[in-house]
């Protein structure tokens, strides 16, 4: 009992970690309840039309009807059309061939190509099996009087699904790749919380400020080798990734390594922040947890970005994990080079300057 | 800086409050080069305070300092170097091994030829056998005798040690002090807080801190007779009965106990004595002694209670 009083009282002391206590559980159930969505929908589309008929009309709106495509582009050429999925800016190319309500008419099944990106398998299966079950449908009404014999089966076209960069849809490909992000995010933030805090809770900070050495030197020399910490984490993931895993790299490692630096910077830059908040140890895990539950859950780690409500992809495109895990998924699955990964480098550029220069001014010299 | 004349500390009207509470009231004070100054204080008095605003730990509210030469609220990184500070909590790493954190504090500052200057410090605190040993592991007293090594082994100009031998046994005490005056006849400057009355009285100078003003300031003997107290002692058998009966006569301030001896004093000699003669019996034996520091400071204590 006498404990129990205790913990009370302790607990009442700690306002932030009471804050925590109150906030993990209800940010929780804001994720959870309301930004989480496996079914995503509205997923953007760009359409690459040879045949500008009723037909390939009425296909597009079926399509849009179906609640999972929406077309944002139409574009000109399948150069225009493979970078918009390269950068991730579509997830489908509908494909319209020359003459395609001409064979259509003739009965001759043209083909009908859908390009998913299925880096995701997740994200877009549910649009696929839509796609399919609609194209058998969706010219039912618009094949009336002297074409009605079309109508009967086989349909009279054929749906052909093209699935890039994880053409099995093997969830594992795109969750290792992911799994480095957030490995580093969760490693980094808590360590870094942590390292400054344990030195102020130990006593021991006293000792280091009364030395020549600069506060921002320390701070430095705290930093430097977490960073190494956090290449040797990736490596392992690359290593298990390709010989545990099986999953195909296809991009340029290197470049993943350099583009990784800004990535570990910008978490340490939170972690440094938190523990220039945080007054002990404890409350430094729990600025960390807060800040790892939504980077897991809002990344498009966990659940397929796209399925988001906008509110909660607003936040997302905030974290450094959602840029980061485009960037790594972008490399490793789709081959991208330094030019698509560009768009998805500033937003993290911009959370490291925010998040360092928090910490450098809540730093502080002196112990009062 | 001139060598030789002008004080390794001189502070003027410093000052220092933790929310509305002041710790430190307009503190001014001045330590020559060499001495060995002690700083005195009941608990929560503002010492650690005034020490960590000499070397930059904290910011003074108000007031100025000069330390070493250079001002202690724009210069501190000038004054860093030159210091070795040793906190009144533990503060080094506790799961580094002994050399480990010497060599950490060489390389903090810099020293050349780190390696042997840890090795030499080691061997000259009698710490050679603990090299190895996780500090976290040694008992209180080489805890200290640690600290105090890491904070000589960058050669300072000024130690401000708080409340160095806390805790420590008698003979590692009187090592300590040794080493300490060792170190002031090499020119070194030492502020040490401490609540022991014997080490008060080795001290060149001390000054006496209570709740954040300054009370007395000089040597031992300057102390002592400035208070303006008069002692006398009194032995025999059954002492704590007596006290209660000896402290309600006039003149009577302060009744302290040694033992079988009670220590009696009183601003007023004439009124004292007359009291205490006139209640002497032959079971106890009375006579009169010099003031001393405890007595001083006790004094000096319960005035600011009252006031
Ligand atoms: N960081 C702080 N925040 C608030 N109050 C503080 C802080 N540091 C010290 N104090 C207060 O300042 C007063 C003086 O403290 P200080 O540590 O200087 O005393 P001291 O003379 O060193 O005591 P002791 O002999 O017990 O070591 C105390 O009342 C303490 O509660
Ligand atoms: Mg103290």
């Amino acid at each position: 009992m006498a404990i129990v009083i205790k913990e009370f009282v302790q607990m009442r002391r700690d306002r932030i970690t009471f804050a925590m206590m109150i906030g993990i559980p209800f940010m929780q159930m804001i994720l959870f309840g309301f930004a989480i969505n496996s079914d995503p929908k509205h997923l953007p589309t760009a359409v690459l039309s040879a045949d500008n008929s009723t037909f390939s009309r009425s296909i597009i709106q079926a399509m849009e009807n179906s609640g999972y495509f929406r077309v944002v582009k139409v574009v000109q050429s399948e150069a225009e059309a493979a970078l918009l999925i390269d950068e991730g800016d579509v997830q489908f190319v509908l494909n319209i061939p020359e003459q395609f309500s001409r064979k259509l008419l003739r009965g001759e099944r043209p083909a009908l190509l859908l390009t998913a990106d299925a880096t995701d398998p997740a994200a877009t299966s549910n649009a696929l099996s839509a796609f399919r079950s609609l194209t058998e449908s969706v010219l039912a009404r618009d094949l009336e009087g002297p074409l009605s014999h079309l109508r009967r089966p086989p349909a009279p076209l054929q749906s052909i699904i093209h699935t890039r960069f994880n053409p099995e849809g093997i969830t594992q490909y795109n969750i290792v790749p992911g799994l480095m992000g957030v490995v580093l995010t969760m490693t980094l933030v808590i360590i870094t919380a942590l390292a400054m805090t344990r030195e102020r809770e130990r006593g021991t900070m006293e000792n280091l400020l009364s030395t020549p050495v600069h506060p921002i030197e320390v701070m430095i020399g705290k930093i430097i080798p977490y960073i190494i910490v956090g290449y040797i984490q990736m490596c392992f993931i690359v290593l298990a990734a390709r010989y545990l895993f099986h999953v195909p790299l296809a991009g340029n490692l290197l470049l993943l390594l350099v583009v990784s630096l800004l990535f570990i910077a910008a978490n340490l830059g939170v972690g440094l922040t938190f523990s220039t908040l945080a007054r002990n140890q404890l409350q430094a895990v729990q600025m960390a947890f807060f800040f790892f539950l939504p980077s897991i859950l809002l990344s498009g780690f966990m659940f397929p970005f796209r399925g988001m409500p906008p509110w909660a992809q607003r936040v997302g495109e905030v974290l450094p994990l959602t840029h980061y895990l485009r960037i790594v998924r972008g490399i490793l699955l789709k081959g991208n080079g330094i030019h698509e990964i560009t768009p998805n480098m500033w937003p993290m550029a911009i959370f490291l300057v925010v998040a360092l220069s928090i910490g450098f001014k809540r730093y502080r010299r002196t112990l009062d | 800086m001139s060598e030789g004349f002008s004080p390794a500390i001189s502070v003027k009207d410093l000052t220092k409050s933790f929310g509305d509470k002041v710790v430190v009231k307009k503190l001014s004070l001045q330590v020559e080069q060499g001495e060995i100054f002690g700083f005195l204080g009941p608990n929560g008095s503002g010492k650690t305070t005034f020490i960590r605003m000499l070397c930059g730990l904290l910011r003074p509210d108000s007031g100025s300092g000069i330390c070493l030469g250079y001002n202690i609220v724009s210069e501190s990184a000038k004054i860093k170097p030159n210091i070795g500070y040793m906190s009144q909590k533990f503060s080094l790493y506790e799961d580094l091994s002994v050399r480990e954190n010497l060599n950490f504090m060489g390389r903090m500052y810099g020293i050349p030829r780190q390696r042997l200057a840890v090795a030499e410090i080691m061997e000259h605190m009698g710490l050679s056998r603990f090299a190895e040993q996780l500090a976290g592991t040694l008992s209180g007293g080489w805890k200290q005798r640690l600290a105090l090594a890491s904070c000589l082994l960058h050669k300072p100009k000024l130690l401000l040690l708080d409340e160095p031998t806390a805790g420590v046994d008698p003979k590692a005490r009187r090592d300590f002090w040794d080493d300490v005056y060792s170190m002031a006849a090499l020119g070194i400057t030492a502020l040490i807080s401490t609540h022991y009355m014997d080490e008060a009285e080795r001290c060149h100078r001390l000054a006496y801190l209570s709740y954040g003003n300054l009370l007395a300031v000089g040597t031992a003997d300057e102390v002592t007779a400035s208070s303006g107290l008069a002692t006398w002692s009194i032995s025999g058998k059954k002492m704590h009965e007596l006290s209660a009966q000896i402290k309600a006569l006039p003149g009577v301030e302060l009744v302290i106990p040694f033992g079988n001896t009670l220590h009696v004093c009183g601003h007023d000699e004439l009124l004292l004595s007359q009291s205490l003669h006139a209640m002497k019996n032959s079971e106890y034996r009375l006579e009169k002694i010099a003031t001393g520091l405890e007595e001083v400071f006790i004094s000096l204590m319960q005035d600011q209670g009252d006031s």
